[in-house]
């Protein structure tokens, strides 16, 4: 499990501007749309009240041009009643355009006030719902599903594909409503003004569509290339800079630099293109805009010359062309946008469709008493496990062994033989192939999942703290400790002293990457987190080489008195320490080898010995 | 910043200037279309596609009652300007311009340009005067209002007039000066008016006479609208032309900026030392490289296209509403302020949410990295409510602050369009007083609305970017930085060689070193010599110096005091390359970069022999594990080496080492990955190599039992050498030693020695 997870960031849309954003497609776009629609059925009434307002906001905006379009008219006759020396401008009728112009707006302002209101309401409970679901499933998932899937992709669907999905998903629902809403708006009071220059506006639309498409199509293909160009000349990047000193050592700094070369050009070869195509759009859709507003103008005015049509009516038609092109070539876009929402909710669908642990089983065993005691002594039996990390290659082989109360086993083997794969079944991390694993005598499979690991106890070599105080993090091994029970088990696991010497003392916060304490220092508050818990079983990993002398005695003494009472499983590093093992496992290649305590394995002169053997070798 | 921009820019200076002047250009057209739709319903629609202010042709009669009202100068003008022509005179072509031709001979208009602005103003009124005379004449409603003095005694003189007379033959019985006045009277009338109600009323005027001659003045308009909009759509065209041309030079001047930053910045860092990349931290300098890179590349292109533009179409329609002399001016300003006090508010609001978010963000990204990292603890502890407690409260807090901004901004976009089109209507009330002052025609109002929206635009655009900029700039400083930043390590201008001769004795002699900016020594007066064909080594807790010493010979750190020489010859007086040319070095992780197991092992020694490297992985124990990969050294090896496990990453680093066949080996820590058998067998055939190649061996190691058999075993404590000697030696007298032996062996293990 990798430990340095930051979360893939979407390496900006670069200069893309956010339209062209759509780097991903989903592989099956109508299916996860109806599922997002599912999910977002409790929010229907909050979606239709949002249309409603929408609809009703650009109904409004979309009548103003006509009705401003009379007061145009008003100013032109009254012009020409000057002209003609007949009267004057009509101001009355003027100020009465004017003002229910004004409360029009208004009106209109305010409902699309609401409606982005609701929406981005409803968006944001959205992305809160799903980043809820998803913590809440990393916790039901088998540990299995993280062996193939890294933490920062989990990471990442949490985190940007939510984000994703949220902003992409508020963005688009408006702009398709008020895109539709407009376009039927536009035409209906086109039409009613002049079916003739309806027309005539009508011509360009085909043209810009077809233009929008073509462009989307070729900057897209840029696009995507530009992506993958950007992932390599960072990935060099990242390469170069995380392997920095093997290149100088290596004097690789030409060869590095060339090689980047490469990729520079290629990238931007590319990235001018996707740059480019991705601005023609905006122009484009500009001229063909005005062809159509020629076109108007023209027909217009031979209409208005032969007097079938009023000028304020012109006025209002041309509004309504510039304008008519806007919500097609928006819709196109909102295609697009769509086409990323999908793929970011694929991927959190993906996740929570997963397989979930097997569930618990139905009548689980009672091990703790009234009182809240533990019933359990702490003995556990191996009955025929077989187990492997893929079906098809079983790595325990009908491992059986029977093991007291209170006893020290041991696990030995080289690097990698897989040491914790018994620790991980016997917290039932992993479920087993076949065979049985029984604690008292209760097979493990037939208590909860919480019953049985709170009998556990876990000193992790990989200590594992998060940012809070040292308190918090000790507190982790029993939530409801008091403050007094915390120091009393840092004293027993012989790290109050050090935390005494901290400038804070159990109140200094251990920062994110708990880089303020050193390794040996995270191990010895993981034992006295460990004490706290007061578990029947213990499970530990022996300090390594990263762990100066004096903190190293300190764990060592701190672990001796933890296994106290306990039936322990200590994984070694070093052979040394586990001569006084009540049982030792021998592991090798993932497999249980030999087993028997010091001497008899000694006896048998079998790989064990040879490990043995092989610490004192001459080099 | 800006030093920053106008460096990578100046080798775009050609493509920069060819932007502005086309922006210019763009901009220049865009400000003419509301010019022409203003003309296409001032003049195309409203006066029927009457441009011209002065007849071309007309009949002698009317021609002759306009003279009555002038003045000996003007008739002269008049007269020099109009030729007459009759049935007879006229050309074929004129006769069909001309239908009337035959009923009545025809004054066409003849003369220059410049005659023709006389000619307009002395037109003007008398053509009016001679309307109005007609339509009173005729019982219809003129100019003049019924009811006024002037038309009571025009109407007085027509009942006066005797049956048949017509009231021109009237008034040219009159005196001149008589007539003059009437025209004095009436002009008063006109001027108040206004221009361009007069100007309509002279198009009418042309337009009656022109339908009296027989022209089609239907057919006259339509060619006005479709002449305009043909100039409208060319214009358009251009303007078009000129924003693709934009848009392909300044993508390829920002493309081309990011590459050569993204280059520059890269060859820097590859040239930096140690010091240097924990000063900027690696995760930092890769942000910088890549994704801040990105943002000026993006600052680029806004910068380009946009903060340019604004200002000249902003500045240029200012300057024709100006122009217009509309006296609405105030108008635009009112709007900029109201638009920037809305914009202003919301930031003020928003903006410090926006920081919150990031860090909320951080803080999801944060717990989620923990929940999963931790995942195994919090099963094992049973606390999954606790830590989805833990995320539920974060997942609130931020939904809470996103809700918040997000509902202030949607408050902005209804704002804007209700100001915009407040703003329309105010134009459209304000306009039409001028209208009715006269001093405005009805497309000036709009043009002047499209006008205000872009002047609004511009600065809608500018205040957007703005807000962009600063973010942006923080990672141009961000580049700057490193560029900026001097190598604390560079190679001498005379680098001496170092000699050919076999093996290479390294001496510290006094050594000390101190990190930059750090107030205490890590190393502090270390002195030793370590001798070809024979093993150093370096043992002692953490943080006790021992990885920092060996990284001062390959010069990834500068000494503070005292010298590190290689056969007497101080290593600062070395070529880098040539330095680190001899030495073979085995860093603490093992780190390989993505590509096959051969290129990696080939990292160290280019032209290697496929023999050479079979035996490298030999000696490191690679040789099983490689062999038995599918492509066995053709093996794919994936970015960051995540497809072989630590212990194979450290054996292959090592191969590497010894592909080099260096004169110098260094092992920084290099076997912890290892179990004790493989370490064993690995040291054993090192061992023996190094003894036949008569290689210098530095080793660092935590592990006792790796460094217990070396030639010399240097203990380190809190930056001191406290002992120096073979195993035995220092388990006899070294206590540091002592303690850290006892506590990895047990008593018997040692005494089994």
């Amino acid at each position: 499990m990798s430990k340095q997870n930051t979360p893939p960031r979407r390496m900006g849309h670069g200069p893309m501007g956010p339209m062209m954003g759509a780097g991903a497609k989903a592989k099956n776009f109508k299916g996860t749309m109806r599922q997002l629609m599912q999910y977002m059925r409790p929010y229907y009434v909050k979606i239709i009240t949002a249309m409603v307002f929408a609809v009703a906001g650009t109904i409004f905006m979309i009548v103003g041009p006509k009705i401003s379009g009379k007061a145009t008219t008003a100013l032109a006759e009254g012009f020409m009643n000057k002209i003609n020396g007949t009267g004057g401008i009509d101001f009355d009728y003027i100020l009465q355009i004017i003002v229910f112009m004004l409360i029009l707006y208004t009106a209109s302002s305010i409902f699309s006030f609401v409606q982005q209101f609701i929406m981005s309401t409803v968006t944001q409970r959205t992305a809160y719902d799903l980043r809820r679901k998803l913590a809440a499933k990393i916790n039901h998932l088998p540990f299995r599903y993280f062996d193939t899937n890294s933490h920062g992709d989990v990471l990442s669907r949490v985190t940007n594909d939510v984000d994703t999905l949220a902003q992409s998903l508020s963005q688009s629902l408006n702009t398709v409503i008020t895109s539709v809403v407009n376009i039927i708006g536009f035409s209906v009071m086109m039409l009613s003004i002049s079916w003739q220059m309806t027309l005539v506006a009508f011509v360009s639309v085909p043209l810009s569509l077809i233009l929008v498409l073509t462009i989307v199509k070729h900057s897209q293909k840029y696009f995507s290339r530009q992506q993958r160009y950007l992932g390599e000349v960072n990935g060099h990047i990242e390469e170069m800079y995380g392997g920095h000193i093997v290149m100088k050592a290596f004097n690789g700094e030409k060869r590095s630099v060339e090689e980047f070369d490469g990729y520079n050009k290629k990238l931007y070869g590319v990235g001018w293109k996707s740059q480019f195509f991705s601005g023609l759009m905006q122009p484009v859709i500009a001229f063909v805009g005005n062809i159509g507003y020629v076109g108007v103008c023209i027909v217009g005015g031979y209409l208005a010359a032969a007097g079938r049509i009023e000028i304020g009516d012109i006025q209002a038609f041309i509004q309504y062309v510039r304008n008519f092109n806007q919500p097609i070539t928006q819709m196109a876009q909102v295609m697009n946008m769509l086409q990323s929402t999908a793929a970011a909710a694929e991927r959190v669908f993906e996740f929570l469709a997963e397989n979930e642990e097997i569930a618990e089983c139905e009548n689980p065993v009672e091990i703790y008493d009234e009182n809240g005691n533990c019933k359990l002594q702490g003995q556990v039996t191996f009955e025929n496990v077989h187990f492997g990390y893929h079906e098809d290659k079983i790595i325990i082989h009908d491992f059986s062994m029977y093991i007291k109360p209170g006893k020290k086993i041991a696990i030995v083997g080289p690097t990698g033989a897989g040491k914790t794969t018994i620790v991980k079944l016997l917290m039932r991390f992993y479920e087993l192939n076949s065979g049985t694993i029984y604690i008292d005598g209760i097979k493990t499979t037939d208590m909860l999942r919480s019953d049985l690991r709170s009998l556990f106890g876990m000193v992790l070599q990989d200590a594992w703290l998060f940012n809070g105080t040292i308190m918090d993090n000790l507190r982790y091994g029993k939530l409801d400790a008091t403050d007094e029970e915390v120091i009393r088990a840092a004293d027993a696991a012989y790290v109050d002293h050090f935390i005494r010497t901290l400038d804070h003392g159990y109140q200094t916060e251990i920062d994110e990457d708990s880089n303020n304490i050193s390794q040996g220092q995270k191990q010895l508050l993981t034992i006295a987190r460990a004490f706290l818990a007061d578990p029947k079983i213990l499970i530990l990993d022996e300090a390594t080489s990263s762990v100066d002398t004096r903190t190293e005695i300190l764990i060592q003494k701190g672990m001796q008195k933890l296994m106290e009472n306990r039936t322990s499983f200590v994984i070694a590093h070093r052979l040394s320490t586990i001569r006084d093992a009540d049982l030792i496992l021998v592991m090798r290649d993932g497999d249980i080898v030999e087993a028997g305590n010091h001497e008899d394995l000694m006896k048998d002169n079998g790989f064990y010995t040879q490990l043995y053997n092989s610490q004192f070798e001459n080099a | 910043m800006i030093s920053l921009m106008i460096k990578y820019l100046k080798p775009f200076t050609l493509s920069v200037i060819a932007i502005i002047a086309l922006l210019f250009v763009q901009a220049q057209t865009e400000l003419a279309l509301p010019d022409f739709m203003s003309d296409i319903i001032n003049t195309g629609i409203q006066t029927g596609g009457i441009s011209e202010s002065v007849p071309k042709a007309i009949r002698q009669s009317e021609f002759d009652k306009l003279l009555l009202f002038m003045n000996e100068e003007e008739k002269a003008a008049l007269k020099q300007s109009y030729r007459l022509v009759d049935n007879e005179s006229a050309t074929a072509e004129e006769k069909e311009s001309y239908p009337k031709l035959t009923d009545e001979p025809l004054y066409l208009l003849d003369t220059s340009e410049e005659m023709l602005g006389k000619l307009e103003q002395y037109t003007a009124e008398p053509s009016l005067l001679v309307m109005s005379f007609d339509q009173l004449a005729q019982g219809e409603n003129s100019t003049l209002d019924k009811n006024s003095e002037e038309a009571k005694k025009i109407t007085e003189m027509l009942e006066a007039l005797p049956e048949g007379m017509n009231i021109f033959d009237a008034l040219a019985l009159m005196s001149e000066e008589q007539r003059l006045e009437m025209r004095e009277e009436m002009s008063a009338k006109l001027t108040a008016m206004g221009d361009s109600t007069m100007q309509g009323a002279v198009a009418a005027f042309i337009k009656s006479e022109y339908e009296a001659i027989g022209i089609d003045t239907d057919a006259l308009q339509n060619s006005y609208i479709l002449n305009a909009g043909a100039k409208m759509l060319g214009m358009s065209l251009l303007s078009a032309v000129c924003a693709v041309f934009v848009g392909f030079f300044a993508s390829k001047i920002a493309a081309g900026v990011g590459k050569h930053m993204r280059k520059d910045v890269f060859q820097k860092v590859e040239s930096f030392t140690n010091a240097e990349f924990n000063r900027f931290s690696t995760a930092s300098l890769i942000t910088r490289n890549t994704n801040d890179i990105q943002q000026v590349q993006m600052v680029i292109v806004m910068f380009l296209r946009i903060i340019i533009y604004a200002p000249i179409i902003g500045i240029g329609a200012l300057l024709k509403v100006i122009s217009s002399g509309a006296s609405m001016t105030w108008i635009i300003a009112l709007v900029l302020a109201v638009i920037l006090g809305m914009i202003f508010t919301i930031f003020m609001i928003a903006m410090p949410k926006f920081q919150i978010i990031q860090k909320l963000i951080d803080r999801l990204n944060l717990v989620m990295r923990e929940f999963l990292d931790g995942m195994s603890v919090i099963r094992a502890f049973n606390t999954q409510k606790h830590e989805e407690e833990k995320f539920d409260k974060v997942n609130t807090d931020i939904t809470k602050t996103n809700l918040f901004v997000n509902r202030t901004m949607s408050a902005m976009m209804p704002m804007m369009m209700l100001v915009m089109n407040g703003v329309a209507l105010l134009i459209i009330w304000v306009g039409g007083h001028q209208i009715d002052a006269g001093s405005m025609q009805i497309g000036d109002i709009m043009a002047f609305i499209q006008y205000t929206m872009q002047i609004i635009m511009a600065f809608l655009m500018i205040s957007m970017v703005a807000i962009m900029v600063p973010r942006a700039a923080v990672a141009g400083v961000r580049v700057k930085e490193v560029l900026d930043c001097e190598v604390s390590i560079q190679d001498p201008a005379q680098p001496k060689h170092l000699d050919n001769k076999d093996g290479c004795t390294i001496t510290f002699d006094h050594v000390s070193f101190r990190y930059p900016g750090a107030e205490e020594d890590v190393l502090h007066d270390i002195s030793f010599s370590a001798q070809p064909g024979k093993t150093t080594a370096f043992i002692g807790s953490t943080g006790s110096g021992k990885s920092t010493l060996i990284n001062l010979v390959p010069r990834f750190y500068d000494v503070s005091e005292g010298s590190v020489t290689i056969n007497d010859l101080n290593i600062k007086e070395v070529a880098q390359e040539e330095l680190r040319d001899r030495i073979g070095y085995v860093p603490q992780k093992g780190i390989l970069f993505s590509g096959t197991i051969a290129s990696n092992l080939r990292y160290a020694k280019e032209d290697a022999a496929q023999s050479e490297l079979e035996f490298a992985c030999e000696i490191a124990q690679a040789k099983e594990f490689v062999e038995s990969k599918p492509n066995t050294y053709d093996e794919e090896i994936s970015q960051g080496g995540t497809n072989v496990s630590g212990g194979q990453k450290q054996r292959l680093s090592i191969a590497r080492a010894v592909v080099k066949q260096p004169d110098i080996y260094i092992f920084d820590d290099s076997f912890s990955a290892l179990d004790f058998k493989t370490d064993a067998k690995l040291r054993k055939a090192l061992n023996e190599l190094t003894e036949k190649t008569k290689a210098t061996v530095l080793v660092v190691a935590q592990r006792i039992s790796s460094i217990m058999n070396a030639d010399t075993i240097i203990v380190l404590d809190k930056g001191r050498i406290v002992g120096n000697g073979t195993h035995q030696e220092l388990l006899k007298n070294c206590s540091v030693y002592q303690e850290i032996a006892y506590s990895q062996l047990s008593k018997e293990e040692l005494e089994n020695e």
